[in-house]
């Protein structure tokens, strides 16, 4: 074991920050008393806060870290400008989090300190998923990812949603974690290493072989299961719908940067010879996904629900971004296209989240579509928001959503893929049809809802509806840092 | 500040400080709102008219240009490019001319929702006139699809019985076609590196078989808004479903975009497609002309037989851009402007009429004349002017159309504009027997009806008149003396045309 050195820790300097903070918070709130809790809250933002500025200050570092003596080519992490971003972007997943966790808890009666704490580690793991440049911190990175994910979903113990999402999600979620190790495995047999840059190296040298392939099918498989990518999806309308409110949120973005990331490390380091297999199972994935995610919302009575399909249906646009990965010429542009897309569906998705969180009531009551009718004239704030967000997923403009998707779409365009761009269209078009009722209930219908006055989730919604605009006005500098992150990577 | 005051830039988002200032004010005091919006919309009109007056009408390229880099990283080359020339001036002012005149429609039309209907007229006001000045095809679908949103909410909110169906049926209709145009766009946004469209159409040379493809794509979209037949079915829904206001600004101007993008983006982007499809195009207009004429006739709802009259009339605006020669190409941009005024201006009358008796039934109406001796006058006129009567605008439009699309090339086949000209004659049938039916004749069910309930039919009131006024001035000075009108867009029609037949294989 060779010795570790400074440089090791800088380069996982933001994550140990991450973790040894979330071992003191656990700790910290043992004596933090019960009616106190926004302290603890207040501490996991702050220590996410830190975290990030800790991350800003590694922009345009790059180094590697715990490398193989002798050979710094074979390392265990990695910290270039694509990790940067990813980080940064979790760990503003992680704030928005908990800004829309904290009244809600409160209000449902299941407010208890390890919720921060688990989020912590949680993001620890996507921290890390980003950073990983061998497949076995790819996994341990995944269960460090997973586990507090499980716990979280079922963190309403006495809802039994909440429970069967738990459950469901760690069954499911187990079975996708042997898919990885057990496509690892087979890596490891055909090139007798899990580095990303060796199995590289050695997978263009010899001829492509079998074992190598089926290992990277189960990876992608794997890892498809972690995005909710069609066929691999069937949890995820459960779950999302079962888990509180807050922690769906979190899921759908943070989950999903996360396992966009490794997809992206795994695939686009060590297995770019394999695009001529990989390419076409990623197309058709991507089809299906969008397909499947779009149709389905359509019947959704429950916004729980519907969003949980719409945040498939998301998976599939991203999806797209990745398809021409082994194609040195496009893959820049398309996997910054993906990022910013990522950027643009975490910040409307939170808003999304955050006004269903604003109209939950106890007891699973004020989540169906109709309980929206009649938000204009009793919330017209609120409406508004919501309906920026409505527009920014379908991809209307002046939203985030437009901007992401024309850059996604002039990526796809630009490797070829026309067929996969028009799939994009059509499904957006249908996705506008369940947007739209939305907005159809909220300005068209009259009714009475009800919402609880918290200042941070008020904050949290405008503060996302404002950036959705205002950013789709002036994305430069978003395009300059995507594009910047993914240079190197190719 | 510069960026501001661009004389485009200010024409386009005046509304916008309108929107900003309307948030502000309390929503029950309506009047007050009403001449907030009011005050925006005529604000905008007198920066147009500053701009006709910047316009330089024997220039045949893009004048008060705007251009601004906007988003310029990473392979992107999109700007912030404004431009007018004479293929859109008369559009800018049909917009900002009908704005005004909408808004004042609804005094009394519209009591609910003051505050926000306000809002979303002026947001669509800016869609609007940014569809008709943008010169960038990024820039262009952003506000393309823009206008979607405002119309959207005043279809739905305020609209008829039917209207969420209608106004669902309008937004998916139309983000159908653009999303084919926004991946048709980047086609050539990827091959040349830019978006701005008057490089794109100076480089040149799209590949004859691309041309093709986004040809089509571009027309998915543009055919959807005019509504060419056989993609119109959206149109008759959304028209009567819609109110007044909106219905107006819909006929008036959302259609419009339709036939100004075949004649912005279609035909100086893809030329040889263009020559290539011409006939296909009149085919299809033509089929619109008799198709729209026959339905209009077989309409019992008023307000149905206009919105297929208007299928009829822009089928013509298609004929004559698809002729491909200065005479069609000139008339069917007089004729968009024309069948704003006229068409809008049924469509407010057949709002005054409704307003007072909640039916749009022709066969309860009748000896209109008689009672609303002002309304029926000026009723008339409007309807001349719309089946193109002779000294009335219709006729200059739609006589120069024609004349354009016998002696075109790109057509080769004078049946078309032969059996086009059957649709003027069944105009004049749908129009005059709706006229009859309900003017003319003994009293109409409806007189008796109002009675019992204690309503006298009254005839138009002074707001009215004023609303009225400009619009017969309109129909008159373009029917009597359109050289003005002419003058602005001909010499930029010209240069297109000439640069058509340098570019084209098939035109001689």
């Amino acid at each position: 074991m060779p010795p570790i050195n400074f440089n090791d820790i800088e380069v996982l300097l933001p994550l140990i920050i991450l973790v040894i903070w979330a071992c003191l918070l656990l700790l910290v709130d043992l004596f933090i008393p019960k009616k106190h809790k926004w302290l603890t809250a207040l501490l996991a933002a702050f220590g996410l806060a830190l975290t990030l500025g800790f991350t800003l200050s590694q922009l345009g570092s790059e180094s590697n870290g715990f490398c193989a003596t002798g050979k710094p080519s074979i390392c265990m992490v990695v910290l270039d400008g694509f990790s940067v971003l990813v980080n940064a972007l979790l760990l503003l997943t992680g704030l928005l989090g908990v800004a829309l966790a904290y009244g809600y808890l409160k209000r449902m009666g299941i407010e208890r300190g390890e919720y921060y704490t688990l989020m912590l580690f949680s993001i620890s793991g996507m921290m890390l998923m980003a950073q990983a440049s061998d497949l076995i911190i790819v996994f341990l990175a995944l269960e460090l990812l997973s586990l507090p994910l499980y716990v979280l979903s079922a963190f309403a113990r006495s809802n039994s949603d909440s429970q069967e999402a738990g459950l469901k999600y760690f069954l499911l979620g187990a079975f996708s974690s042997g898919f990885i190790l057990y496509g690892i495995a087979l890596v490891y047999g055909a090139t007798g290493s899990t580095s990303l840059s060796q199995i590289f190296e050695i997978a263009s040298v010899g001829t492509s072989s079998l074992l190598l392939t089926i290992g990277a099918a189960l990876i992608l498989v794997g890892l498809g299961f972690k995005v909710a990518a069609v066929p691999f999806h069937m949890w995820t309308p459960d779950v999302y719908q079962g888990a509180p409110t807050p922690v769906t949120a979190f899921m759908t973005a943070g989950a999903k940067i996360a396992g966009f990331a490794a997809l992206l490390r795994v695939f686009g380091s060590a297995f770019p010879n394999l695009s001529e297999d990989i390419t076409p199972i990623l197309w058709a994935l991507s089809a299906a996904t969008m397909i499947v995610g779009n149709l389905l919302a359509i019947a959704q009575t429950n916004i729980k629900r519907m969003l949980a399909y719409s945040s498939i249906a998301h998976t599939g646009y991203i999806l797209m971004a990745f398809v021409p990965y082994g194609n040195p010429e496009v893959a820049p542009v398309s996997i910054a296209a993906g990022l910013f897309y990522l950027f643009a569906y975490t910040i409307t998705n939170f808003g999304a989240w955050g006004v269903v969180i604003a109209l939950e009531q106890k007891e699973s009551k004020g989540l169906q579509i109709s309980d929206y009718a009649g938000l204009r004239r009793k919330y017209p704030v609120l409406a508004g928001a919501m309906t920026v967000f409505m527009f920014s997923l379908i991809g209307f403009p002046p939203t985030l959503g437009m901007v992401g998707k024309f850059y996604l779409f002039r990526a796809v365009l630009s490797g070829g893929y026309t067929g996969l761009a028009i799939i994009g269209v059509v499904t957006s078009l249908v996705s506008a049809f369940y947007y739209l009722r939305v907005v159809v209930n909220m300005y068209m219908f009259a009714g009475e809802p009800k919402t609880d006055n918290e200042f941070w989730l008020r904050f949290t919604i405008a503060g996302a509806a404002l950036v959705t605009v205002v950013f789709s006005l002036v994305p430069q500098g978003l395009f300059a840092w995507a594009s910047r992150a993914v240079l190197k990577l190719f | 500040m510069e960026f501001f005051l661009q004389p485009l830039t200010l024409v386009t988002f005046f509304p916008l400080l309108g929107v900003l200032l309307l948030f502000f004010l309390p929503s029950d005091k309506k009047n007050l709102l009403r001449w907030t919006a009011m005050g925006f919309t005529l604000g905008t009109l007198g920066i147009s008219l500053w701009v006709l007056e910047l316009f330089n009408a024997p220039n045949p390229h893009l004048q008060l240009v705007a251009k601004y880099d906007w988003i310029t990283v990473a392979g992107w080359n999109i700007q912030y490019h404004m431009g007018v020339d004479g293929l859109s001036i008369l559009l800018l002012l049909l917009t900002t001319f009908l704005t005004p005149i909408s808004i004042f429609s609804t005094w009394t039309a519209v009591e609910e929702r003051v505050k926000e209907f306000m809002i979303f007229f002026l947001m669509l006001e800016i869609g609007m006139v940014g569809v008709f000045l943008a010169q960038d095809l990024f820039l262009f679908y952003v506000f393309w699809e823009f206008t979607l949103i405002p119309m959207y909410f005043l279809i739905g909110i305020w609209g008829g019985p039917r209207r969420i169906y209608a106004a669902i049926k309008f937004f998916l209709y139309t983000m159908a076609g653009s999303g084919l145009m926004l991946l048709a766009l980047l086609g050539p946004g990827i091959e040349g590196k830019t978006f701005s469209l008057p490089d794109l159409i100076s480089s040149g040379g799209i590949p004859t078989n691309t041309q093709f493809w986004l040809f089509l794509a571009f027309t998915a979209a543009f055919a959807i808004k005019v509504p060419m037949w056989p993609l119109h079915s959206w149109l008759p829904d959304a028209h009567v479903e819609a109110p007044t206001a909106g219905s107006v600004i819909l006929a008036g101007v959302l259609l419009k975009m339709g036939t100004y993008g075949f004649l912005r983006f279609n035909i100086p982007l893809f030329p040889q497609a263009a020559v290539d499809l011409a006939p296909w195009m009149a085919l299809f207009a033509t089929i619109g002309i008799l198709y729209g004429a026959a339905l209009a006739f077989a309409q019992s709802d008023v307000k149905k037989l206009v919105a297929y009259s208007s299928v009829s009339h822009l089928g013509f605006v298609i004929l004559g851009l698809f002729a491909l020669n200065p005479e069609g190409i000139s008339g069917a941009i007089l004729q968009m402007f024309n069948h704003g005024i006229s068409t809008g201006a049924l469509f407010l009358l057949v709002g005054m009429i409704y307003e007072q008796t909640h039916t749009r039934e022709i066969k309860v109406y009748g000896g209109l004349w008689k009672i609303t001796p002002v309304f029926g006058t000026v009723m008339l006129i409007v309807a001349l002017s719309s089946m193109g009567l002779p000294g009335l605008n219709g006729f200059i439009g739609e006589f120069t159309i024609l004349l354009g699309a016998f002696g075109s090339t790109a057509i080769n086949n004078p049946w078309y504009a032969g059996l086009s000209a059957l649709g003027i004659i069944m105009a004049a049938i749908y129009i005059l027997t709706m006229f009859q039916n309900m003017f003319l004749g003994p009293e109409g069910s409806i007189v008796e009806e109002l009675k019992k309930r204690g309503h006298v039919l009254r005839d138009l009131n002074r707001r009215e008149i004023i609303i009225m006024i400009p619009m017969l001035i309109f129909i008159f000075w373009v029917g009597l003396y359109p050289k003005p009108f002419f003058d602005l867009i001909g010499p930029t029609v010209d240069n297109l045309v000439a640069a058509l037949q340098t570019t084209t294989l098939a035109l001689p």
